[in-house]
């Protein structure tokens, strides 16, 4: 087995007494891509969230290569460096042009230089399609290129572990496969990656293993083919017919102006 | 209109211009740093702090600058701080702007979305760092119009600089009043001189507003 880059264990979250995230148990192994789905409201951000300590956790531990991370960590921010975040609606700087936007924490946080990060920079903006776009600012992106910066910002920092939360839920459809085909990518490269997705295909593509969630609980994991194919579970089956569409009554009999029977 | 008096006496008004216009930078100054500070101590609601700084705000803000000037000039020797003129006018000034400011750039980091400051956060940044290069370029885009309405307000309140025996803009009218009675001519100079100075800054205000407009926003 590969080495683990990330163990959660028994984690708790509460908001104001409510549990959202309750006694979960969670390892992932270096290169391993972990696609997390379940119905809204389940805990799926909050579980990403509390991984670099956006949240304070009321119980458990998560590490990350053995190191505990919570908001009381005093190496807070080396921590949070080897944990690349990619959120629902980008997020990027509005103030600062795509090159800046990535170039801030690697040379502000991490104190590399410039030139270096810059060369990086424009290497992996080149392989996601977006070399003449350095100098554009956010607001001149369309959605899509403006996740695929955010994407490239999250690897300039060389994180050891990347977070997905819904990143295509903003997204014009056409524009949802130029970022899958980003993230399908990262993981052939062997990249370790917990993503939370609402795009069932993909996520049956991409995943070495789904975790189904229910109430903060992991109800069901497993590889996605047993997952997809023959869930375990009446929950996870149920949820996973609300991807799917059937007509009751095929048999097209016609009906004529003035004959509707209700 | 008498134009000789008029050409004689622009030197005097000139010199008590560059009075006002130094005095006004300092305390403007001074305002815009009180305010950064109060404001960051508002918004993040620092304990102790942030109480006082919310009865600072309500201090400076519903009290006239005349009355705060007073009690700096005529209060403060009492408890052996003493002031001269022109420091009292900066630091009236400050005290002023300062509430104004404070108001003005918490309202404008409020209004930077919070999952900035987390999206910041997530690439490890630390909290300085985060405030500097994320939150305040944008918050003080947001705030510019109030800002520079700050700014302008604050030039024309020196105008009661007068009452603690600055030689500024004012004091300089009423005086040749009093001495010539030349009222038109002495009142005529004034308004022309405090346009002299606030139509730049107004001028100036605008840019850096359409600017800050330019540099943010719409995602
Ligand atoms: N800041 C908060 N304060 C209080 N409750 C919260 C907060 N954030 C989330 N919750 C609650 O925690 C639960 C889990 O929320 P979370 O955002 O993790 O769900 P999710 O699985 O990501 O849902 P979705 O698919 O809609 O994004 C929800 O019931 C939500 O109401
Ligand atoms: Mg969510």
């Amino acid at each position: 087995m590969e080495r683990e880059v990330l163990e959660i264990s028994h984690l708790r979250k509460q908001y104001d007494g409510q549990t959202v995230i309750d006694d979960l148990s969670l390892t992932v192994h270096e290169g391993e891509v972990i696609v997390v789905i379940g119905p809204s409201g389940c805990g799926k951000s909050t579980l990403l969230r509390c991984v670099n300590a956006l949240e304070d956790i009321q119980g458990g531990q998560i590490r990350l290569h053995g190191e505990p991370i919570s908001q009381k960590s005093r190496n807070l921010q080396q921590l949070r460096q080897k944990v690349g975040m990619v959120f629902q609606n980008y997020e990027l700087f509005p103030h600062m042009n795509v090159l800046d936007n990535i170039l801030l924490a690697p040379v502000k946080a991490q104190k590399r230089a410039r030139r270096e990060v810059k060369e990086e920079a424009m290497a992996l903006l080149g392989r996601v399609g977006l070399e003449n776009r350095a100098e554009s600012y956010p607001r001149q992106l369309s959605g899509g290129q403006k996740q695929r910066v955010a994407i490239v910002r999250a690897l300039c920092m060389h994180p050891e572990l990347l977070l997905f939360d819904e990143v295509t839920a903003a997204l014009d459809p056409e524009m949802v496969r130029e970022v899958l085909e980003v993230i399908l990518d990262l993981a052939d490269q062997g990249r370790t990656m917990l993503v939370v997705t609402h795009e069932m295909q993909f996520a049956r593509a991409v995943a070495d293993r789904i975790i189904f969630l229910d109430q903060g609980r992991i109800c069901e994991e497993g590889p996605p083919e047993t997952f997809f194919d023959a869930p375990k579970t009446e929950r996870a089956e149920k949820f996973l017919k609300t991807f799917t569409f059937e007509r009751k009554n095929k048999s097209k009999s016609g009906i004529r102006p003035g004959e509707e029977k209700l | 209109m008498d134009w000789k008096f008029i050409a004689e006496y622009i030197p005097l008004y000139q010199e008590a211009a560059a009075l006002t216009v130094k005095i006004g930078i300092a305390g403007i100054a001074a305002a815009i740093g009180t305010g950064l500070v109060c404001g960051m101590i508002g918004y993040y609601r620092v304990p102790v702090l942030g109480r006082i700084v919310s009865a600072y705000v309500e201090l400076s803000r519903n009290t006239p600058l005349l009355i705060q000037l007073f009690f700096i000039y005529y209060g403060l020797p009492k408890i052996g701080i003493r002031t001269d003129a022109k420091a009292c006018g900066m630091a009236g000034l400050a005290f002023l702007g300062g509430g104004y400011m404070a108001e003005t750039f918490r309202s404008g980091i409020e209004a930077v979305d919070a999952i900035q400051e987390e999206s910041a956060c997530s690439l490890g940044l630390n909290k300085v760092q985060t405030i500097w290069y994320v939150i305040l370029p944008q918050a003080l885009a947001v705030s510019m119009p109030a800002f520079v309405a700050n700014v302008i307000f604050l030039l024309k309140e020196t105008s009661v600089f007068s009452a603690v025996s600055l030689m500024d803009l004012m004091f300089t009218a009423k005086d040749l009043i009093g001495i010539y009675y030349n009222t038109t001519e002495s009142l005529f100079l004034l308004v022309i001189f405090y346009l002299l100075i606030l139509l730049p800054v107004s001028v100036l205000g605008s840019i850096l507003e359409r600017r800050a407009r330019y540099a943010g926003f719409g995602t």
